[in-house]
């Protein structure tokens, strides 16, 4: 294993980071403190409980897990994309290092830098709201689980992106809706019954479900599935990192 | 001599179906300078980005310091340095930075002392914490060469080093790159500049059409295919070459101020002496000669047209 090759590119990720603080991490905070504002504190207070939660607290892992998704792809996908747009990719490519090395050193900057946003934006919330985290042990281990899993998905999206649209179309078409519909404002069981089932079929709603049940210790989804099925995605997305450095695709011709 | 990087029956197509390296041989020696010369498009950096491992080979092998480029990459690639065509660098990374990454990226721990040693020599250490932005592209084309340097790499690849940079700079190139070889590096280059490849290569290799059509050492290349000139400056001016001399290798020069005799000094018989007295002859008198050898462009042009 080439550790200084994985420590090179996981610094050199992160200090990215660091020369664009406000982008990185003040943005998402403070876009997300507005929902927090508005949903949790100003119309919140005027709503019901929900699964024995205030409205402000339910929302609270959907809203973080949304963050956490966009930025978890977006740290991976233009960690990856970037050094593949201006041509200095050729110097990770003649590198001795194995596809491991390189996944590890992105994917791993792009997860750290998630999961300190994920816990800002958690200490942010406690600012307007009061919340509970039932099982802490569980909640972080899906605030890295998730970070890891989608910072996958982010470096899939990096490589396959051959221009800064295809870049962002994926977390704002896609991700974004799904992480909507996914029960980040709404309780499952609140749908009409068809929709209950149709949602099932939203990856999505097995994170923010099991992200929920270690904050408020209730679910949509039981619990097992949640880690179940975010292992399931994390595995498709190592398999296809797997093949695209074995064929070269859009990196090696 | 046991060759430090051995290429064998190496082909590559790309998946628009371009064929772009044909059963291509060679093997290049331990501490020499090579020049890769070819027109554009001839395979050049395709070679370049197949050894380094940029490019997956469609079939064949490459080995550096005896280790598969494929099955044994770490060990290969620890070996080799590249410094690309292009100018690519991070923006907004500074000098020091990038170079730092460079030698992490190929596993060697951080040694800032060695970084200063090359950044120095490369007369970068004023510029160790410009950005990459901030630099000219002189400067850049040197941050290149610190990076592909930056992990003390015994190969060391310059695919096209010196394009669009001044004469004073690409002089200074020449002189790392010889002191390099001098420090027992191997070094690769590929190049545009004739003079590049005259001034530094031990031996040189030309690629046309994916084909490695010649390698040979310089001096022996330009002995064995370096036509030499005798030029005739005239006493009087002629309309034309006289008929009983048109089976000689004669051309007509500066409107009929000179006679220009090509011949091949190689041969026993050069044809000198016969043609002097063919002249006498025809009294064609001169007042001047001079005799010269075609420069390697010559040579490269010729190679070029005779496999296009």
């Amino acid at each position: 294993m080439n550790f200084y090759a994985i420590r090179a590119i996981y610094l050199f990720e992160m200090a990215r980071t660091a020369r664009t603080l406000m982008q990185s991490i003040a943005s998402p905070v403070l876009s997300t403190s507005l929902y927090f504002v508005v949903f949790g504190a100003a119309i919140g207070s005027r709503m019901g409980d929900i699964d024995g939660v205030s409205y402000g607290a339910f929302i609270i892992p959907g809203l973080v897990m949304l963050a956490l998704l966009n930025e978890s792809i977006s740290n991976a996908s233009f960690g990856i994309f970037f050094p593949k747009f201006s041509g200095t990719i050729y110097e990770v490519l003649s590198a001795p290092i194995s596809f491991v090395e390189v996944v590890i050193g992105y994917v791993g900057a792009a997860a750290s830098k998630s999961i300190v946003l994920g816990c800002l934006i958690l200490a942010t919330a406690n600012i307007f709201v009061d919340y509970q985290i039932a099982h802490p042990f569980w909640m972080i281990a899906f605030l890295v689980l998730t970070a890891i899993t989608f910072s996958l998905f982010g470096f899939i999206i990096g490589i396959w992106a051959d221009n800064f649209q295809k870049l962002q179309v994926i977390p704002l078409m896609v991700v974004t809706p799904l992480t909507f519909l996914g029960g980040s404002f709404y309780s499952i069981s609140m749908l009409p019954p068809i929709w209950q089932k149709i949602t099932l079929f939203n990856p999505v709603v097995y994170l923010i479900s099991g992200f929920r049940w270690s904050f408020v210790g209730t679910a949509d989804v039981h619990i097992g599935i949640s880690v179940g099925m975010t292992f399931l995605f994390m595995v498709l997305c190592l398999t296809f990192i797997w093949w695209i450095f074995r064929t070269g695709y859009r990196l090696r011709p | 001599m046991e060759p430090i990087i051995s290429i064998k029956n190496l082909n590559k197509v790309y998946a628009s179906g371009f064929e772009a390296l044909k059963g291509v041989n060679l093997d290049i020696h331990k501490g020499e300078i090579f020049a890769l010369l070819g027109p554009n498009g001839a395979g050049k950096t395709t070679l370049i980005s197949a050894i380094c491992g940029i490019v997956n080979p469609s079939s064949g092998e490459i080995f550096a310091d005896g280790h598969n480029v494929v099955t044994e990459f770490r060990a290969a690639r620890a070996k080799i340095g590249l410094v690309p065509q292009e100018l690519t660098t991070e923006a907004f990374e500074t000098v020091r930075s990038a170079v730092t990454f460079s030698r992490g990226l190929f596993g060697k721990p951080s040694n800032p002392a060695y970084i200063e040693k090359i950044l120095k020599q490369l007369s970068l250490w004023e510029k160790r914490n410009a950005k990459m932005i901030e630099l000219s592209g002189g400067m850049k084309r040197r941050v290149m060469i610190a990076k592909a340097l930056s992990h003390e790499p015994q190969i060391l690849f310059l695919d096209e080093p010196t394009a669009g940079v001044d004469v004073e700079l690409r002089r200074d190139m020449w002189d790392m790159v010889r002191g390099l070889r001098d420090r027992g590096a191997t070094i690769i280059l590929t190049t545009h500049y004739i003079e590049e490849a005259e001034e530094m290569a031990d031996r040189i290799g030309v690629i046309n059409n994916g084909e490695i059509i010649l390698v040979e050492e310089k001096s022996e290349l330009m002995r064995k295919l370096g036509k030499r000139q005798l030029t005739l400056h005239l006493q009087s001016p002629i309309d034309s070459i006289p008929k009983e001399l048109d089976s000689l290798p004669l051309e007509l020069a500066s409107d009929g101020h000179e006679l220009i005799y090509t011949f091949d000094s190689q041969k026993e018989q050069t044809g000198i002496a016969d043609l002097l007295r063919q002249l006498s002859k025809h009294d064609i008198d001169f007042k001047d000669l001079n005799s010269t050898q075609n420069s390697l462009e010559d040579i490269f042009v010729n190679l070029v047209r005779s496999d296009a």
